[in-house]
């Protein structure tokens, strides 16, 4: 499961992240790498980009980025 | 430390100013509030420059301490050292001594948001491999705390190796004591270990720094290991040519890139300390923080982004209206005093018609302008433009940018030099030149004079419903202008600035309420850029304007004897023969002269030779065209007290036709809402494209989109019309 696939609200430990592709790289320096609890808050109209938080810093990402990270979902509450 | 006295007088009763003996650099991450507190440590005791070579704003200011003063450097805010953007290049450059005329700190203050703790640790653990000494100040605790959270200074300095850390709240001044003591003991701070998040990237820095002969510093060398791509210098290169180098890379980075295994290590470390020194308590459930996070929400953003945008154009015209009413009564006034005082002669008219009328009619728009850069400086404190680039991003994606550019759009609306500059954050060339081209489209400040003129003076002051007509006319103008940019981005991108799709990620901060202080001090620097416009570029405009409209004087008296020649003519009103008499002299001048080897061009329009001549001489600067107008119809005329508008109103071509139909003022501010006349724009796009071809295009291409929208406009409207 990846980033792109949570549901809104719900929260997920990053797992594994693809360094290779464009963008990745940058969107670590902002917080997200392996071991980080992220939630997913909600998509803009239309689906995307994504706003996720980390550590109650949101980020925006696009679901192509987010596509590359990993996650393992808590269970929903 | 009892005897801070000098000749029995103590130190802080001497009124002299110290000069400031150690100069420290303010840095933090973008929205931490380091602009709030540099405000606050400074006052008015600061100055804008730029950095040599680079656009970049620069700002220094002083503080004063009990026993010295310190100069403080405000970089721009940035998350990293990693150098993507210029912004970051140059906080990079100044704190590692790179810039020229900019000494390298000796200190630095690192501004760390209490709410944004966790990416606020990370720069602050690469800011300490720096090794110069060091103050972190903790912004926005009275928010962590209403949001529940609490943190364990001591606990955090000591994570930090024992650099002081200091809670303040800027608004209130909380704190800020404590803060200048620590800042006064910055030059005796004891050296630091290494930081804690990496230590084995310090350690073979410091070694090769050793194998140096210690000429290069560790953190130079740390920048050239994590970032292999950027220029090194000689001397480094041939350090990083010794043979443990590979197998360092190696057990640092294990194959991966540099800096993803740096976020690895630092955020790793980040979590812990994150643990370590957050104290949860029940959070204070606050109304505007459930109101903001349910607003946040996609919809509700959306609708409230578009209503925000309505609001701006309404309040730019009801609130302004009653002051310019004011301001423009006063200049009539003065106008007609002058006259008064001086009798009917060359430099009365000169005072009265070239400086009053022409400066005044600008400054009129003072109001308006003010209005609109309040609302722009607020939506860019509040974190407000940052959600907006958030919300756009899908809709800029139709158009081949990313949510990226709408911030730079955004600052177009106030005007299109600081936003051509605000794009160096955007990553991708060609997505920074096509936003470049569709920034001096969007409706700047120096348009708003000439619409808000032509809208007062020929748009009924109606309401529909709630809403204001002359409102919504100027919305639609706004609309035009987006409409232009954003096709024209389009084109480019899928012909000449083809490329692969953007990639977006920003950081969202939270909204805020604007800090008071802040947003006069930038408001103020907008007022003092416009009034200078004003007093130089169009004072200049409008006294030239005057001169070439004044001479050669037409031999009025025996115009007049030659234009009476017989009583048996029904007798000619006085006022009417000199409104004669002032057409006559404005015709025979040199300005009118002029005006009619134009007139040709623009005839297609509906634009007689004194629009015409206005209009050319914008093209150096927009705002101009009113003051050109207010002087033109100003000189000779016999009703000096008549406002600009109804002198627009009343104009006619010879034959008696009105030259202000619906058709030719619609047609008109197309064209304004298209053609580019802004000097300063061209020159910031030669700058920071880095070639003629881009400022060279975007003219040619403007001026001729406004021309044919203004032509259509004006033939398809009067065959409508009759």
């Amino acid at each position: 499961m990846t980033l792109a696939d949570l549901k809104p609200g719900q929260s997920a430990c990053i797992r594994r992240i693809d360094t290779s592709k464009p963008g990745v790289v940058r969107l670590m320096v902002l917080g997200l790498t392996e071991g980080t609890m992220v939630r997913f808050e909600h998509a803009a109209i239309g689906g995307d980009p994504l706003e996720i938080s980390v550590f109650g810093a949101s980020i925006s990402v696009r679901r192509q980025q987010a596509a590359f990270f990993d996650v393992a979902p808590e269970p929903a509450l | 430390m009892n005897t801070k006295t000098t000749f029995g007088v103590p130190l802080e009763q001497v009124l002299i100013r110290r000069k400031a003996r150690i100069s420290v650099a303010v840095i933090g991450n973008p929205n931490s509030g380091k602009s709030t507190l540099f405000n606050r440590l400074t006052g008015l005791r600061q100055s804008t420059g730029n950095y040599p070579g680079v656009t970049v704003e620069k700002h220094v200011g002083t503080t004063q301490l009990t026993a010295c003063a310190v100069e403080l450097i405000d970089l721009p805010g940035i998350y990293c050292l990693s150098g993507h953007s210029a912004d970051e290049r140059i906080a990079v450059d100044v704190l590692l001594g790179r810039i020229a005329n900019t000494p390298k700190p000796s200190g630095l203050l690192v501004v760390v948001d209490a709410t944004h703790l966790y990416q606020g640790l990370y720069l602050l653990e690469q800011l300490l491999e720096v090794s110069i000494p060091t103050v972190v100040a903790i912004t926005m605790s009275d928010v962590a705390l209403a949001n529940g959270i609490s943190l364990d200074i001591a606990a955090l300095s000591k994570r930090l190796g024992g650099t002081p850390v200091c809670e303040v709240v800027a608004k209130t001044g909380k704190g800020i004591e404590q803060l200048k003591v620590a800042l006064e003991g910055l030059p005796h701070q004891p050296q630091r270990g290494f930081p804690e998040s990496w230590p084995q990237l310090s350690l073979a820095a410091a070694q090769l720094s050793d194998k140096s002969g210690g000429s290069i510093a560790r953190i130079d060398i740390i920048q050239a290991l994590l970032h292999p791509e950027n220029p090194m210098d000689p001397k480094m290169q041939n350090l990083l040519q010794n043979k443990s180098v590979p197998e360092i890379r190696e057990r640092l980075f294990r194959g991966q890139p540099p800096q993803a295994e740096e976020a690895r290590h630092r955020y790793l470390w980040a979590r812990e300390t994150v643990q370590e020194v957050q104290q949860h308590a029940p959070a204070i459930s606050r109304f505007g923080a459930r109101l903001t996070r349910w607003l946040n929400q996609p919809w509700p953003a959306t609708v409230m982004f578009f209503g925000v945008m309505v609001l701006v154009f309404q309040a730019v015209f009801s609130w302004a209206t009653p002051i310019m009413k004011q301001i423009e009564l006063l200049a009539a006034a003065a106008g007609l005093a002058v006259t008064e005082r001086l009798g009917e002669n060359a430099f009365a008219s000169f005072v009265a018609d070239g400086v009053i009328a022409g400066v005044g009619s600008v400054v009129i728009f003072l109001p308006q302008i003010l209005i609109l850069f309040l609302f722009v400086i607020i939506l860019e404190d509040s974190g407000y433009l940052a959600r907006a680039a958030f919300l756009m991003d899908r809709l800029m994606r139709t158009v081949g940018l990313s949510g990226q550019s709408v911030i730079p759009l955004l600052s177009s609306f106030a005007c299109a030099v600081p936003a051509i500059m605000a794009t160096r954050v955007i990553p991708d060339r060609r997505d920074r030149i096509a936003t470049i081209l569709a920034a001096p489209f969007m409706t700047c400040s120096a348009r708003l004079p000439i619409y808000a003129l032509l809208i007062a003076a020929f748009v009924p002051q109606q309401y529909l419903g709630v809403l204001n007509v002359q409102g919504l006319v100027l919305f639609g103008l706004y609309l035009l202008g987006i409409a232009g940019g954003l096709i024209t981005a389009r084109l480019l991108k899928s012909s000449a600035l083809r490329g692969p799709k953007p990639v977006f990620m920003l950081s969202l901060p939270e909204f805020r309420w604007p800090n008071t202080p802040t947003v006069l001090i930038k408001l103020m620097d907008r007022v003092k850029v416009f009034l200078k416009r004003a007093g130089t570029v169009i004072f200049s405009v409008a006294v030239i304007v005057w001169f070439l409209a004044y001479y050669p004087r037409a031999e009025i008296n025996s115009v007049l004897k030659s234009g009476q020649p017989s009583v048996s003519l029904p007798a000619v009103p006085a006022p009417k023969a000199a409104n004669e008499a002032a057409a006559l002299q404005m015709e025979q001048s040199w300005l009118g002269r002029m005006g009619r080897y134009v007139e040709p061009i623009f005839l297609p329009l509906g634009w007689d030779w004194r629009v015409s001549s206005a209009v050319i001489a914008g093209f150096p600067a927009r705002e101009v065209v009113v003051a050109v107008m207010g002087t033109l119809y100003a000189v000779g005329s016999e009703a000096d007290d008549a406002s600009l508008t109804q002198k627009l109103r009343s104009a006619t071509w010879p034959d008696g036709k009105a030259i202000f139909t619906m058709p030719m003022v619609l047609g008109l501010m197309v064209f304004y809402a298209w053609c580019l006349q802004c000097a300063a724009t061209l020159a910031t796009i030669r700058r920071e494209t880095n070639s003629w071809r881009w400022p060279v295009f975007a003219w040619g291409y403007m001026t001729s989109l406004g021309y044919l929208g203004a032509l259509v406009i004006y033939q398809a409207g009067t065959l409508i019309w009759s």
